[in-house]
């Protein structure tokens, strides 16, 4: 297995760990996981999937809570 | 509260319905003053002239579009038809191929509780006074309130939608229950009011449950998804087997529809007449007025019927004539309507 994954973060590569959630590559990637009505970002709060401010696009779905999804190999995670 | 009721469960579509001669006159004339008054609007009433295209699966609705059309035209209004591409294009994620459909660039959509939030304001700018209690009975200049007062009035009017029969014993207003769906946002998702030809016919049907496509795009990028309409459903909980007909029947038209997250689900009780039309003008107690049984165009016309009240009560001539919501039409002995 390997240790690091390779996922897109707005068109952009990037390694996170094996295991790592999207809100997690989203924090190291230093991007918002999308910004609000109001124009303000947002990202994740409660972690746990009942928040659903960590909400970005994954794999062309929009609205995905990055904190309950793991990365995969080449996932293409855009923030909203 | 102001707005708290159907005003705050229901859609916002300002959109003239051709239904009756006097539902269009009604609905065409409130929209005008609707479109007169938008530039006063604050942006939080997020009113938006985005349109509506009545939706045609075939060429049997194809044939309503073209009737629809004329109608409209007839009437000094504007509409064009789409065909199966046009639709297409303005509507991407509707099914394909779909016959066509009917676009009215004049029908809007707007956020109804900021709507009469602000309506109020104006009122309170023109030295209105409110008070804030609950009525409980409502009759020769008297207005009875909860908290023990009493309300003296020359000119009292019932505008409580569903709750008016409570004020107006024996008013023939009825409950029509409705639910809602109001997704996440996903701008340019939805562009246009969309409704299906199909939507009078589940309207007008009085005696089963209904479900039918109608959807909406919000100021935000969220999408409302109705409609449902119920009659004898007095409970406001959220019927899932209802809700279920109305995603299927929104998958019917939108198939990835389904696919979009939902943020949450409501119902509301529209306040529904025998025939479909409002109840406007005075009753047989001189001091009460109604402006109530909109069903579920109040949005629509409550600027047509508040300007119909006034003219009324104050003796001017009006844009429209008051005849057709007259409440007196329901009061004349039964006998008489059984011979007429």
């Amino acid at each position: 297995m390997p240790e690091k994954i390779r996922v897109l973060v707005n068109s952009k590569p990037m390694l996170v760990e094996h295991g790592s959630t999207v809100a997690v590559a989203l924090a190291l990637a230093g991007v918002p996981c999308r910004i609000s009505v109001t124009g303000q970002p947002r990202g994740p709060l409660c972690g746990m999937g009942i928040c659903y401010e960590c909400r970005a696009t994954i794999n062309g779905v929009e609205h995905r809570r990055t904190c309950q999804i793991a990365c995969c190999a080449d996932m293409d995670i855009r923030t909203q | 509260m102001i707005g708290g009721g159907a005003t705050a469960a229901g859609m916002g579509h300002i959109v003239t319905m051709d239904d009756t001669p006097a539902q269009f006159a009604l609905s065409s004339y409130s929209q005008s003053l609707w479109s007169q008054l938008a530039p006063e609007l604050p942006s939080n009433v997020e009113y938006a002239q985005c349109g509506t295209i009545w939706v045609a699966t075939d060429e049997e609705e194809m044939c309503e579009v073209h009737r629809k059309l004329d109608y409209y035209l007839s009437r000094g209004s504007s509409a064009e038809v789409l065909d199966s591409e046009a639709l297409a294009a303005a509507e991407p994620n509707l099914r394909r191929p779909l016959a066509g459909g009917l676009l009215v660039r004049s029908d809007a959509v707007l956020y109804p509780p900021c709507a009469a939030a602000y309506l109020l304001q104006e009122a309170l700018r023109h030295n209105t006074k409110t008070i804030f209690d609950t009525a409980v009975s409502a009759a020769n200049g008297r207005v009875q309130l909860k908290s023990g007062g009493t309300i003296h009035a020359d000119i009292i009017i019932n505008a409580t939608g569903a709750l008016s029969p409570a004020l107006s014993p024996g008013l023939q207003v009825k409950k029509r229950k409705g639910h809602l769906i109001i997704t996440d946002r996903y701008p340019g998702y939805v562009r246009h009011q969309l409704v299906e030809l199909g939507y009078l016919k589940s309207a007008h049907s009085v005696a089963t449950d209904s479900v039918a496509f109608n959807v909406q795009p919000r100021a935000t990028g969220q999408i409302l998804i109705g409609s449902s309409r119920q009659y004898g459903a007095e409970d406001s909980g959220v019927d899932q087997g209802i809700l279920a007909a109305m995603i299927a029947r929104a998958a019917l038209y939108m198939p990835s529809l389904p696919s979009l997250s939902a943020l949450r689900v409501w119902t509301g009780f529209r306040a529904a007449t025998p025939d479909k039309l409002p109840l406007i003008g005075p009753t047989e107690d001189r001091t009460m007025f109604l402006a109530t049984g909109h069903e579920g165009l109040g949005i629509t016309t409550s600027l047509a019927t508040a300007r119909l009240l006034a003219d009324h009560l104050l003796n001017r001539p009006s844009a429209i004539p008051l005849a057709p919501y007259l409440p007196t039409r329901f009061s004349r002995p039964a006998i008489e309507m059984a011979h007429a």
